[in-house]
């Protein structure tokens, strides 16, 4: 079957080289490479905005900056990090991996799936942009109320937010369009025989975050839309004066907002069990049971969307609701953790640096998952809500069991998309000192947090200056050491140990059986699953 | 890469399909803006309370029970008035009718128009605050530097359930020039 395929290469030279081979690329290769790439330089964005908010908290009182700056380096670090970093790269490995995992050709709409990459750069222009105009006295700078968009604040303040939400806007495009072509791929150009209980943990990791992109980004763009006919055409759907109520546009932000956690997660929980089954040498545990727990996920994503804003006033039927919706999430939750740590029980495990990564990540991401069952308390939340405990919650899920989980998925494919080994030794220091860091940075903000020391705000009490300190040096270390992530990956590219076909020992799966790299067209001849 | 064509037509039929998805997912964003209206006054979530005139026709008091009702003002930002309630909270008896007086100052030289806006706490209290007259159905205006007392006549209905002892009654002026 390979030697087809790399016969059938060579017939394909003409496509253009240098810039314009990039630019009209269908490859869901060059455009999977393209996205990865993006995600990494944003990611060292986005980071470098929040190593200026923790050199502000170093110490007490205002040193560096004043706090509208800050406000603003803390909003675009938010929207940068989950709709520039995260999401490209996971739609980066969705491009790379998923034809390979289903024995496809390409994705099913290769020139939509250029549009969607080519929209995202001028995106984190348009986010990022407002910060330069500043400087030349245009406007007073980015967005300032957070990821969030609140109004009435959002609706006072000056260009970034309207920078913001045409940004929001465009990268909702992307989405969009990178889901359609996900689902369409994974529902028509799977390879004979592959049944849909016969896919790959990542196709439905995968399946499940387009549909829940689908249905939930079009209404954020319509509620930034709504927020921008307030600021400019003279509507009243947040001003309480016209009859509008700000309330509502949190209801409609977290009816996104929550199941982008999901969309957020869920394509690492995919290729997790990949990873797991992979080093312990042995089939993955319980394949049906992650299948429905991921669809029971996907289903309790948009019905808790509440839970965000407990303390903006509901009455206690409401607040009983979202809950308990909000805690049985843990449930199918709980599921997949059994399964992951069940694959991994009396396997022939070896802890390669992808192993490394996945599990430290389940151990981080379970602590992310039980301080969220805390802050689903509605009793307990009104002492959390707005305080450093969510900042660290959600950052032990969404660096943690994101960023953590995205790396894990990089190690263990980059030699198969580059041919070359990394270097082992670097890629397990890489390891240890983000897992180290990570937790140095954000177990402090879980005490600061419960003590009671406001998220948002470039100021504190004294008694947390200790604390403060420590998180600050964790974070320093943390970002530096992102920047051996960089060069490992670089020097992979460039050259090392020849990678072998499948890689692994334990390597299951049709990416496997094709060289490394595999060829710029692959299973063009689609391969039989029995 | 070249698909065969009948990939190609089934693809772009099962896209086509998807987009139908988004557009109505983009409607029900739009359609649930006059859906959480409708639930808000139905539950009287928020404390959005009815901005209209209630007749106290039929009201019963209740000369058994007594409840507190607070007085909270505040002026949004952009109307440069002053505005507070003469009495910060009245005990009243449900079904009879009171009249409490607030009063705003134009602090600015210019003429300057202001909505109020009321909202109630507890949410399931805010049904039963009725209002029989009230400076905030109508836009209210003010010269530079005049003195205006604004009256609210009110009741509260016999039918508030029985756990609630306490209610808050707020208002927010927010500026309503027309430019």
């Amino acid at each position: 079957m390979s030697t087809t395929t790399v016969a059938h290469h060579d017939e394909h030279h003409d496509h253009p080289t240098g810039i314009m081979r990039w630019l009209t690329t269908t490859n869901h290769k060059d455009i999977g490479t393209m996205y990865l790439t993006f995600s990494l330089i944003m990611f060292l964005v986005g980071g470098s905005m929040i190593l200026g908010i923790r050199a502000e908290l170093f110490k007490p009182g205002l040193q560096l900056m004043n706090p509208e700056f800050f406000n603003q380096l803390i909003g675009v670090h938010a929207l940068i990090m989950i709709f520039a970093a995260l999401m490209p790269a996971a739609t980066g490995f969705a491009n790379w991996m998923l034809p390979l995992q289903i024995g496809a050709p390409d994705m099913a709409l290769p020139r939509l799936n250029n549009w969607g990459f080519w929209i995202l750069p001028p995106s984190a222009i348009l986010l990022t942009l407002p910060f330069t105009l500043a400087l030349f006295g245009v406007g007073d700078g980015a967005l300032a109320t957070g990821w969030t968009f609140y109004p009435p604040l959002s609706v006072q303040g000056g260009i970034g937010v309207d920078f913001a939400i045409f940004a929001v806007h465009l990268l909702g495009i992307s989405s969009v369009l990178g889901s359609i072509n996900i689902i369409v791929t994974i529902y028509n150009m799977r390879a004979p025989g592959m049944t849909l209980m016969k896919m790959p943990m990542f196709a439905w990791g995968w399946l499940i975050t387009a549909f829940l992109l689908i249905a939930t980004i079009p209404v954020l763009a319509g509620a930034v839309t709504m927020l921008l006919t307030d600021r400019h055409f003279g509507t009243h759907f947040f001003d309480a004066a016209g009859g509008g109520d700000p309330i509502m546009f949190q209801h409609l932000f977290w009816f996104f907002g929550h199941p982008e956690v999901y969309i957020l997660l869920l394509p690492v929980w995919g290729f997790i069990p990949q990873i797991l089954q992979t080093f312990s040498r042995k089939p993955m545990y319980g394949y049906k049971a992650q299948v429905y727990s991921l669809w029971a996920i996907g289903a309790l994503a948009v019905v808790v969307w509440a839970h965000h804003f407990f303390t903006a006033g509901m009455p206690v039927p409401a607040l009983l609701y979202f809950m308990y919706s909000t805690m049985a999430i843990s449930l199918p939750l709980a599921v997949l953790f059994y399964c992951w740590i069940r694959t991994m029980w009396k396997g022939s495990m070896s802890f390669e640096t992808p192993m490394l990564f996945t599990v430290g990540w389940i151990i981080l991401f379970g602590v992310g998952g039980l301080t969220g069952l805390v802050l689903a308390d509605v009793a307990a939340d009104a002492q959390y809500h707005n305080s450093y405990f969510v900042v660290a919650h959600f950052h032990y899920t969404l660096f943690a069991g994101g960023i953590m989980g995205i790396m894990a998925g990089v190690y263990y494919w980059l030699p198969k998309m580059t041919g070359h080994m990394y270097n082992e030794k670097l890629g397990k220091l890489h390891f240890w000192l983000t897992a180290i860091s990570f937790n140095v940075t954000f177990i402090p903000q879980f005490f600061v947090g419960l003590a009671g020391m406001p998220r948002r705000i470039p100021d504190y009490a004294l008694q947390f200056a200790e604390f403060n300190m420590i998180s600050s040096i964790g974070a320093f270390v943390l970002g530096l050491s992102q920047l051996l992530f960089v060069y490992i990956i670089i020097s992979c590219v460039k050259g090392g140990q020849k990678a072998t076909d499948k890689v692994w020992e334990g390597a299951e799966g049709l990416e496997w059986t094709l060289p490394s790299p595999p060829p710029y067209h692959s299973f063009t001849e689609q391969p039989v699953v029995k | 890469m070249a698909l065969k064509q009948d990939q190609v037509a089934a693809n772009k039929k099962l896209a086509l399909k998807l987009v139908w998805i988004i557009v109505g997912a983009l409607l029900f964003a739009f359609a649930l803006v006059p859906l959480y209206d409708v639930i808000c006054s139905v539950t009287g979530l928020n404390g959005k309370t009815k901005n209209s005139a209630e007749s106290a026709a039929k009201a019963v008091v209740d000369l058994k029970r007594e409840v507190t009702v607070q007085f909270v003002s505040s002026v949004m930002p952009g109307l440069g008035w002053n505005f507070y309630p003469k009495q910060s909270s009245v005990v009243v008896h449900p079904g009879q009718v009171t009249t409490v007086m607030f009063e705003a100052k134009n602090i600015t030289n210019v003429e300057l128009a202001g909505q109020a806006i009321p909202s109630v706490t507890p949410g399931k209290a805010s049904a039963h605050l009725k209002k029989i007259e009230c400076f905030c159905f109508v836009r209210q205006s003010l010269k530079p530097g005049e003195v205006k007392a604004l009256p609210l006549r009110f009741f509260v209905s016999a039918e508030l359930p029985e756990d609630v002892q306490e209610m808050t009654l707020s208002y927010s002026f927010f500026p309503a020039s027309q430019q």
